[in-house]
């Protein structure tokens, strides 16, 4: 019997051992609310022996805020790429993505990589999750029994036109708080430059949204998944997988509540949600094996079909349900996908403009 | 040659040294000292000094007010223009005025409540006072958050005051109480009023029952005795009590943000938009001190005119 094998095998233990020594085995997480499947992170746990700590938040906003106060403690964040990561990449407060530890590189979209070079110069610091749209959802019978079944409602008219709006105010229509999201619609349906930083386009929109303020019911960024899905709401912006949430909630509960998604025809943001550690990560390695893990066909395949969302794997479309897969809502046709853009990072001046403006659309003055 | 009262404020500065260097006394009196400086003066400058700084991309996400030229040079910058800007838009003194609004009235409200409240504790049999006191305490064992929570599950329209009403008959319709101001001054009196009921029963307690029959034997009759002897005897429980009231109040965010509407303007409210949605920390910071040299001003001035009025 040689004894080499003996030794290697020592050696490898050894080996085996400083690895687990070196980084124990946990994991601080902070994604969106309702952006994974709980049996995935379950298998991740089950799979790998490291437990996962998971928090969630409903705005980019939040997360900047706490990124930027540094030492937020989390290894695993998951900002909107446009233009939040972008700005972070340039304050430099992410670490490099090591490549060479990530299996799963290589299952990535090639398209959603090119699309992300430009904000992330060699795709060096994040790594794409999802993608989708803020769209509209609404409550087919009520909006039908308000406008008629013939009506569009793939317009942002439902909630800009006050003409319209103010049929549907009795049943409820609400906005997401954020001024970007709001301002980049608004804009779009006056037909102006979604990210135009003119006083006279962005005066124009406080006006428009002026106009329609009576008939809004609330601004929240999550709230209207679970009025959606109650029918206590007629009209939601929304991001589209949440809408898509909202749906199938309504279906579970089988209330009779039927939610549809609409992507608008005047266009719509789009926005791509990635994965990024912060340079101060407590636990790396632990960050790149979730990575990793959640580049797997099926694994991501479980959590679009969960959530609603398009992923960035193209070799995970053929594991997914058949009624995801074919959703023009999460992938939509080409046409569609024509007409949406991109919000570009404003400077801090024309920020300031867009919340103030925001604040005396809220508030009234 | 130092000027005769120059010497004289010079003796009194090293008696009081002296005075205050007795070793036991010193050390007491620098430990609340101690604890002001570090958890309200130190934060305070840090707050200070980033109010003067200017908005950058980075980590932190604000310049740095001294730094090292390569020359060698200490170049010194402070920039003022956040401060401007509080003057020129007029939003930040409008949610100056609406939160000191807000936060008077309901100090009135919890005064009008908490009083009597306080008063009553005085008076009922000694075995009750501790189980009183105890239900004033209570809820603070719950936390706060939850407790405005369950406030947002009260006040709902599908939730029990509207649904209570709807199954009585008395409204068709659920009453929309949620996102309102009232439902904010409802917030903060519920959230407050143990702060202003335990300063009234300290002062009202120690109070001497004797001056009351006193006032009676002098032919002044219970109402009068209230407003003539108890009221002036509770005054300074009625100031601590309305200063725990309404200073917190003021800066009050969770109350407004989860039971206010949108048209709820509150400085807390302000600043929270400054720091997430401008990312401008500096101008956050201003307001911030801006907001303490508004609260302070008056608070100290109080203080002093009631300290001269002590005196006299």
């Amino acid at each position: 019997m040689s004894r080499l094998p003996l030794i290697g095998l020592l050696a490898a233990t050894l080996v085996g051992a400083n690895i687990a020594a070196a980084e124990e085995p946990v994991l601080h997480v902070y994604n969106w609310s309702d952006y994974i499947a709980d049996e995935v992170l379950q298998q991740f746990q089950e799979e790998t022996g490291i437990k996962v700590v998971y928090d969630v938040y409903d705005s980019n906003e939040v997360l900047e805020a706490k990124l930027l106060a540094g030492h937020s403690g989390y290894d695993l964040v998951f900002p909107t790429a446009r233009p939040f990561a972008q700005r972070h990449i340039k304050a430099g407060i992410y670490r490099k993505v090591d490549k060479t530890r990530l299996a799963n590189y290589g299952n990535l979209d090639p398209v959603i990589m090119k699309g992300l070079v430009d904000l992330d110069p060699g795709n060096e610091h994040v790594v794409p999750y999802m993608w989708g749209t803020t769209s509209i959802g609404y409550n087919a019978a009520k909006v039908n029994e308000r406008l008629g079944a013939d009506a569009p409602k793939d317009t942002w008219a439902l909630m800009f036109d006050p003409k319209v709006a103010s049929r549907l105010a009795d049943c409820g229509i609400s906005l997401i708080d954020d001024p970007t999201e709001v301002f980049s619609a608004a804009l779009v349906y006056l037909g102006k430059d979604p990210n135009s930083t003119a006083k006279a386009d962005l005066d124009a929109a406080t006006a428009l949204l002026e106009s329609v303020r009576p008939y809004i019911r609330y601004f929240h960024s999550s709230q209207y998944i679970n009025d959606l899905a109650n029918g206590d709401l007629c009209v939601a912006h929304g991001y589209s997988g949440d809408i898509l949430q909202a749906r199938d909630r309504a279906v579970e509960a089988n209330n009779g509540v039927e939610v549809v998604l609409t992507i608008p025809r005047e266009g719509a943001v789009a926005f791509v949600d990635v994965m990024a550690m912060p340079a101060d990560a407590p636990h790396p390695e632990n960050a790149h094996r979730l990575i990793d893990f959640l580049m797997g066909p099926e694994v991501i395949a479980k959590i679009s079909d969960f959530v609603g969302y398009a992923n960035a794997i193209p070799a995970s479309l053929s594991l997914m349900d058949e009624a995801v897969r074919n959703n023009k809502g999460i992938f939509p046709p080409q046409e569609v996908l024509e007409r949406l853009i991109a919000p570009a990072e404003l400077d801090p001046a024309a920020q300031r403009s867009r919340t103030r403006a925001w604040t005396r659309v809220k508030a009234g003055r | 040659m130092p000027s005769p009262s120059l010497n004289k404020v010079l003796q009194r500065a090293r008696r009081g040294l002296r005075q205050h260097l007795t070793p036991g006394r010193g050390a007491v009196a620098s430990l609340p000292l101690l604890w002001l400086g570090l958890f309200f003066g130190l934060p305070f400058l840090i707050i200070a000094r980033i109010s003067l700084s200017e908005v950058v991309i980075g980590l932190p996400p604000y310049s740095a007010l001294v730094d090292l030229a390569e020359s060698g040079m200490l170049q010194v910058r402070l920039n003022f223009a956040n401060f401007l800007l509080l003057w020129e838009d007029n939003l930040y003194l409008d949610a100056f005025a609406n939160s000191v609004h807000v936060a008077s009235v309901s100090t009135l409200i919890c005064l009008l409540i908490g009083y009597p409240m306080a008063l009553g504790i005085t008076r009922v049999r000694e075995s009750l006072r501790v189980p009183l006191l105890m239900l004033v305490i209570l809820p603070f064992w719950t936390s706060f958050l939850i407790r405005v929570y369950a406030w947002i599950g009260i006040l709902k329209g599908n939730g029990l005051i509207s649904n209570v009403l709807m199954s009585l008959g008395l409204i068709d319709e659920p009453l929309h109480l949620l996102h309102t101001e009232f439902a904010v001054y409802l917030g903060i009196v519920y959230a407050y009023l143990p702060f202003m009921v335990l300063p009234l029963y300290a002062t009202l307690s120690r109070m001497d029952n004797a001056l009351l029959e006193a006032a009676a034997d002098l032919g002044c009759r219970p109402l009068c005795a209230f407003w003539r002897v108890t009221v002036p005897l509770s005054l300074p429980g009625i100031i601590a009590g309305s200063l725990l009231v309404f200073v917190p109040a003021v800066g009050e965010f969770v109350i407004p943000d989860l039971l206010g509407g949108p048209d709820t303007l509150m400085i807390g409210k302000v600043l929270w938009t400054e720091f997430f949605n401008n990312r401008d920390w500096p101008v956050a910071a201003s307001v911030a001190v801006a907001l303490l040299a508004l609260l302070v001003a008056p608070v100290l001035l109080f203080e002093r005119f009631r300290e001269r009025g002590q005196s006299e």
